[in-house]
């Protein structure tokens, strides 16, 4: 079935740029306080946006960040220009990390953005390939009631 | 229930944004110097007790709806990351007490804040 799009944005997300990481995960944010969704909604979608907008500036060159609103969704895509995912099964346990002591000092780097961003979407997907980057898609109903 | 303006005195703290409301209940607090672990186990307003000072505390915190951190060991962040906790409405309290010793005067105070 067809949802009407009532609100879509493009992020840019540059990777190795330590300086803005979250700034477009806060307009996210902000974005959807004004488009009146749940509380609990924007909560889930911030972090999985945090958690997307983070893997892309720790580990790919860069990315583009897909908002779109509908109805009854938030739909966040990540597409990365980055190393892509050697072992996906791997790396959606928690605690597993290939993350630098230089994103360990910053508080990241736990192994927990992808687990996190799974617990906090209806539907995830993931798609990876090596050398070429990695897709994310996560979808959060608005209507509280989990897929 | 403890305020935010009693956790303040609870650990002699200095508020680093002047001016933000700390007349809010302090319901739950997550010491954590791991962004990841707050990211994925804070509870929506708890304070966040950390010894981390860079701006990503400050969105962090934002975007998992924290309700004020907490900096440890008299910590002091640049100010531009206090002005951009200070834009989004989020208070910072610094305090001369270790990272232990907040969660044990809160603790003591108030033993259902931890989780």
């Amino acid at each position: 079935m067809m949802t009407e799009i009532s609100f879509q944005q493009e992020f840019e997300i540059k990777g190795g740029d330590f300086v803005r990481a979250g700034e477009a995960s806060c307009e996210i944010k902000n974005l959807l306080k004004e488009l009146g969704v749940a509380m609990q909604v924007v909560r889930r979608a911030a972090i999985v946006s945090y958690e997307a907008e983070m893997n892309v500036i720790m580990y790919a060159g860069s990315g583009r960040l897909d908002l779109s609103v509908t109805s009854d969704r938030v739909q966040i895509v990540v597409d990365d220009r980055g190393p892509g995912i050697e072992d996906v099964e791997l790396a959606m346990s928690e605690g597993y990390s290939t993350a630098t002591p230089e994103m360990r000092e910053l508080g990241f780097g736990a192994g927990m953005g992808l687990p996190n961003i799974k617990r906090n979407s209806d539907i995830f997907k993931i798609h990876s390939k090596v050398g070429r980057g990695t897709r994310l898609e996560m979808t959060i109903r608005t209507n509280g009631h989990r897929l | 229930m403890l305020t935010l303006k009693e956790v303040q005195s609870l650990l002699s703290g200095e508020l680093l944004t002047p001016g933000i409301n700390l007349e809010k209940e302090c319901s739950k607090v997550f010491a954590s110097d791991m962004m990841s672990d707050v990211l994925a186990f804070i509870d929506p307003e708890s304070v966040l007790v950390t010894g981390l000072i860079t701006s990503h505390v400050v969105r962090t915190a934002c975007l998992a709806d924290v309700s004020a951190i907490i900096l440890v060991q008299g910590k002091r962040p640049e100010p531009m990351v206090v002005d951009e906790a200070r834009v989004r409405n989020l208070p910072i309290i610094s305090t001369a007490c270790s990272m232990f010793e907040v969660c044990a005067r809160i603790s003591r105070s108030h033993p259902e804040a931890g989780r």
